[in-house]
């Protein structure tokens, strides 16, 4: 256990001492999972909702697919994306591999599915229940899409803090299309690989327990604000 | 809410845009990263030239197809024969020594086999194959990867015929192949940069050193900007330049770990 007690001591001391480097990259990670989140929350949450909704052919296989899609490898998403972005690729002209928003567009897509399968069950739920009363007060299709995702608003915040935990934990889609790069594209994530490849296993182990804390932190704030809102609501 | 939300958006378009410095991006090999090379190269050059260096670190066949499809401007790769074959196919332009090193075969302290003090690389490797003694590869097709295999083809070794049950391919980076071979007392062929900065060796020792088939040499490669648009060929001439040039060359050989110097500048 010398190696846990040393990781908890240089974690300890990257917190304490407020090490630049690290910061730096603890920001990267936030902003590049945020966005990422962010993006997945504003498409997943209506796609979600007017998959629970509407009515047309070919629906159970979307919604199959779109399940499914909540396990797409971050590595083959990463490869997907490379291949996009390279300068033989068809985007490759804007320039945007090796950059954060590489990285975002990325984590978007693996976080989207979580959104939107998850919001889809979740307003497909409140759907049966409620369905009736909010035909009978002759609710337009976009009121109803609103007042299903406000009602739902709790269970849909845990989508979404499922789809940024994803984001948050993933190193193999922000290796490929950030490349790693110094100061640039390096996330807790891949510091971390990078640390381990370097035996440096307790400064490898103290990044991940900041990390850990990170994500904690996040879930802790996002769960004291549901609970005031609760109680504000009654 | 809403005005919440376009802020955040306004925020994370933002992201793309906050570094709008000169820069060049070099595809190299996590031998060189991993040493802590870069970190003592790239400031001095940004000094010298304004141009920062984005360095990605990838095996030595990694950073070629890197370079195959445009997305780098430059290279620092150690795999001759894959060099020769990238310029020749119209990929890279104007090859020059860089630097050399050299690669020395590490394994577990007991050395079970008795490969210690060999200064023949092929008959240590014969010894390893003959013994069936565990050895860890990178199996990355990488620079190292690359030697590896030639060494084990000159010791007459068929690996996919007799490797089994002790010849591991880890697809790893060098690091990593070190920290598995540390952790099943493997042998393994590292170079001697990321050795000297790696922290978790055991029971590894250097075994084997010296022997010219463990030579080393890196070179720097532009890439051919009439294949891809945006290549920033300048820039990365201007790199090209400074690294085979006095300061470059005097910032290669001033690198040192624990006062040992890993890589040795040869531009002509």
């Amino acid at each position: 256990m010398l190696d846990l007690s040393a990781a908890l001591s240089t974690a300890a001391a990257l917190v304490i001492g407020l090490d630049p480097q690290m910061l730096a990259i603890v920001r990267l990670s936030l902003l590049v999972s945020g966005s990422a989140v962010l993006l997945a929350a504003l498409i997943g949450l209506p796609l979600g909702a007017a998959l629970a909704l509407a009515a047309f052919p070919g629906r159970g296989v979307l919604v199959v697919m779109i399940n499914a899609c909540m396990g797409l490898p971050p590595v083959v998403v990463g490869l997907a994306i490379y291949l996009l972005l390279s300068r033989a690729g068809p985007l490759g002209q804007f320039g945007l591999l090796f950059t954060p928003s590489a990285m975002v567009v990325a984590q978007t897509i693996l976080v989207l599915p979580i959104v939107a399968a998850l919001s889809r069950q979740v307003v497909a739920d409140l759907w049966g229940e409620y369905g009736e009363q909010l035909r009978s007060l002759g609710a337009s299709r976009p009121g109803v899409v609103a007042t299903l995702l406000w009602d739902g608003r709790f269970s849909l915040l845990t989508a979404i803090l499922a789809g940024f935990g994803r984001a948050c934990a993933e190193v193999g889609a922000v290796m490929i299309v950030g490349g790693n790069i110094s100061g640039v594209t390096r996330t807790m994530t891949t510091a971390i690989a990078l640390e381990t490849s370097k035996g440096d296993l307790p400064l490898a182990l103290g990044l991940g327990i900041i990390l850990i804390g990170l994500v904690i932190a996040v879930n802790a704030a996002v769960f004291l604000v549901g609970q005031a809102a609760r109680r504000r609501m009654g | 809410m809403l005005k919440r939300i376009l802020l955040l958006a306004a925020l994370l378009l933002s992201t793309g845009a906050i570094a709008e410095e000169r820069f060049i991006t070099v595809a190299s090999t996590t031998s060189t990263d991993q040493s802590g090379l870069f970190g003592a190269l790239l400031p001095a050059f940004q000094r010298d030239s304004g141009i920062a260096v984005r360095v990605v670190a990838v095996g030595t066949g990694q950073a070629l197809r890197l370079g195959e499809r445009g997305d780098a401007d430059a290279l620092l790769v150690h795999d001759r024969a894959g060099e020769d074959k990238f310029v020749a196919g119209g990929f890279g332009l104007d090859r020059r020594d860089v630097m050399y090193n050299d690669f020395v075969v590490v394994g577990p302290s007991s050395d079970p086999v008795g490969i210690k003090g060999l200064g023949n690389v092929t008959e240590a490797f014969k010894r390893i194959a003959a013994a069936k003694a565990p050895f860890a590869s990178r199996g990355d097709d990488s620079g190292t990867n690359r030697s590896e295999l030639r060494i084990w083809k000159s010791a007459g070794a068929d690996l996919k015929a007799d490797g089994i049950g002790w010849y591991r391919e880890l697809g790893s980076g060098m690091g990593a192949t070190l920290n598995t071979a540390a952790g099943m007392g493997a042998y393994a062929l590292t170079d001697r940069g990321t050795w000297a900065s790696f922290k978790n060796r055991q029971s590894l020792v250097i075994l084997v050193e010296g022997d010219k088939a463990l030579f080393n040499p890196y070179g720097s490669i532009l890439v051919n900007p009439v294949l891809h648009s945006g290549i920033k060929a300048a820039d990365a001439l201007v790199w090209h330049h400074w690294l085979t040039g006095p300061k470059g060359q005097a910032a290669i050989a001033g690198f040192k770990i624990d006062g040992e110097q890993l890589f040795f500048p040869d531009a002509k």
